[in-house]
């Protein structure tokens, strides 16, 4: 069967269950989705209902107990660990709540470390696109900043840099704005969203703000494991 | 610079206090190792030169006895014979030299072969008498088997080659008797006593030696001891010195006699020496198991704070193994600036104890610290940092490079 060369990730069927023994939760109880280029998703739902597990099993980060994870068209949720380490590389880009941004190196740094892995750039190449996307991101005047020197919603922004540093297929952000103030919430989404049509990047993020959701192409909620 | 050598760089600075605990044990456990070595091996090496160069190489010395046992090889009263070593026996002293010598000289790492005669003596001087041995050489052999050429320390050697009755007497004898060059003494060997004048004293450091030998010309020993002909070992000198041992068992079979390797013959004083390396070497080795499990602990707190950023690197795409590399960075690192500062601290103390006034007379005789410079001992010494601080690494590092990112993000990284 021909498949939709704009869908980006789809996953089928996903179960997983976390803690062990009595303490075992069944935590996602069989999840379809898909998630197109150049479109942006927002998974919501109660705390605990299993958004950031989804989230992380889309990235590669985590391994499904049963269902299909595909990206684009190579079928990831079986894969050896050296498979999907290469795709999250090549093809996910990451925005987590916390920044998680490397503290002892500078904001270009930061953004160059995904290009040096891949290596697909000259150092020179590198530089100049990551110093280019701390400039669309609003942070040109400070990529030689140590991350430590920047507030909330700078380092958000080059972790959100970094994401696109690859030119990844997906985006993937777990409540990006969480951890912000409403007018940098605003800022961090307004980027997050542009940079990712401008590249026709597919982006799932997960947010509690139903604000961010419903300006998002899509919303999914979510229930006790399953989108409702 | 790769990836992941530049952010085990930066991860080094996190930890500087730790790391530098990890930094100054390798220094030090380097640097001991190689002083300690130095030293221990500069005075086993110098033990070595003494004896090779007094006793030589190599000693041939009593004739073999053939020992033949008859046994039944099919036919009664066949004749065959073979020869045991069970129950070998000695002829004391060699019967030809002449003939021995010749055979040596085939021997491709011989430099150099010296005809020996000794015997029992008692020395007389005007103030007292004590026992001692006389040794007939000729000097121009003997000086290509030894280093009597360098251990004169009173007179001259060509006082002795023109000397009628002329001896090198050794530094003890001289002190004991009161002997000074230029001056006679008595010697006696079953009751004919011998008229001799000290052409030269010289002094060997081996205190066995110097309080007992006195050198003769050949013919005069002859005379003394009323033996035309013969000898009573010959000393050997080898281009190759380590290569004593095999030579010494040819030479056994080929020659019928005795021959001892310097390394049999001392066997008990280099053994000490050994066991001393050995001993001290293991003892500053603590200093780099120290290292081992300072570096161990850095690590490991490292791994600790940065899970988070483990969690990072491996959603951009860093591998385990990246991650494992990036922590063994860290400690080739540490360990090349280590195994760098130690082996400077190494040669600048090995060089500064060098310096030390140290007088030892006995089995050696030294005025200062003796030391031996061996590239050696710089390459043992990294070695055994490498060895520990790398083995020590690997835990922490294969910790960190199976941390799951998904668990890490979930906050249930173990």
């Amino acid at each position: 069967m021909a498949e939709d060369s704009t869908i980006a990730l789809r996953c089928r069927e996903l179960h997983r269950f976390l803690g062990k023994d009595e303490g075992r939760v069944h935590v996602l109880k069989g999840v379809t989705f898909e998630a197109r280029a150049g479109q942006v998703y927002a998974v919501v739902g109660p705390s605990g209902c299993g958004k950031s597990t989804l989230l992380y099993l889309l990235g590669l980060l985590d391994q499904p107990d049963a269902g299909e994870i595909w990206i684009k068209d190579q079928l990831m949720s079986n894969s050896e660990d050296a498979v999907r380490t290469a795709a999250r590389g090549e093809h996910i880009g990451f925005v987590f709540q916390f920044h998680f941004l490397m503290l002892e190196f500078t904001t270009l740094d930061n953004v160059m470390m995904p290009m040096r892995k891949l290596g697909r750039l000259a150092p020179k190449e590198m530089e100049e696109r990551a110093a280019h996307l701390l400039d669309s991101v609003g942070l040109g005047d400070k990529i030689h900043r140590l991350a430590t020197h920047l507030s909330g919603g700078e380092q958000q922004r080059v972790a959100i840099a970094r994401a696109l540093a690859n030119q990844p297929t997906i985006i993937l952000a777990d409540e990006p704005t969480g951890n912000l103030d409403v007018k940098n919430a605003a800022v961090v989404f307004e980027i997050l969203t542009r940079v990712a049509k401008d590249n026709g990047q597919a982006v799932v993020l997960v947010t509690h703000n139903p604000d961010i959701a419903s300006r998002c192409d899509f919303t999914r909620p979510m229930r006790d494991g399953v989108f409702i | 610079m790769s990836p992941n050598f530049r952010i085990a760089l930066r991860f080094l600075t996190a930890k500087k206090r730790a790391m530098l605990m990890s930094l100054s044990c390798i220094v030090l456990g380097v640097g001991l190792f190689i002083v300690t070595q130095a030293t221990t091996t500069g005075f086993e090496a110098f033990f070595i030169k003494t004896i090779l160069g007094t006793n030589g190489a190599i000693m041939i010395q009593d004739k073999l006895q053939a020992t033949m046992r008859s046994i039944d090889a099919g036919n009664y009263n066949s004749g065959y014979e073979i020869r045991q070593k069970q129950g070998q026996k000695f002829i004391e002293g060699i019967e030809y030299p002449e003939i021995l010598r010749q055979g040596l000289e085939t021997f491709h790492n011989v430099s150099g072969v010296s005809t020996v005669l000794r015997g029992n003596v008692t020395i007389r001087s005007s103030f007292r008498d004590q026992s001692g041995q006389a040794y007939g050489i000729n000097l121009e052999d003997h000086l290509k088997v030894s280093d009597l050429g360098s251990q004169i320390v009173q007179g001259s050697l060509n006082d002795f080659r023109v000397q009628q009755g002329g001896a090198l007497v050794g530094r003890v004898i001289a002190d004991h008797l009161q002997l000074q060059v230029g001056e006679s003494f008595e010697m006696e060997n079953r009751g004919d006593i011998h008229h001799y004048k000290v052409s030269a004293i010289y002094q060997t450091g081996v205190d066995d030696i110097d309080s007992v030998r006195i050198y003769l010309k050949m013919d005069e020993a002859r005379a003394l001891f009323r033996k035309p002909t013969g000898a009573t070992y010959l000393q050997v000198s080898l281009f190759d010195k380590d290569r004593a041992r095999e030579d010494a068992v040819v030479m056994t079979n080929a020659l019928n006699h005795s021959a001892a390797a310097w390394q049999d013959r001392e066997k008990s004083w280099l053994g000490v020496f050994r066991a001393l390396r050995i001993a001290t070497g293991i003892t500053v080795s603590m200093f780099t198991l120290i290292a081992g499990l300072a570096m161990f602990n850095t690590l490991a707190m490292i791994v600790l704070e940065k899970t988070k950023d483990i969690a990072i690197l491996r959603s951009m795409g860093y591998g385990r193994d990246d991650i494992s590399r990036i922590f063994l960075w860290q400690a080739v690192i540490v360990l090349a600036i280590g195994a760098v500062l130690g082996c400077a601290l190494g040669a600048a103390v090995t060089y500064s104890v060098s310096q030390v006034p140290l007088p030892i007379t006995g089995i050696f005789t030294t005025h200062k610290f003796l030391v031996e410079w061996n590239r050696w001992h710089y390459f043992e010494a990294v070695g055994t940092a490498v060895l520990f601080v790398m083995v020590a690494s690997l835990i922490p590092s294969r910790r960190a490079a199976r941390l799951e990112p998904g668990d890490i993000i979930r906050g249930t990284a173990q």
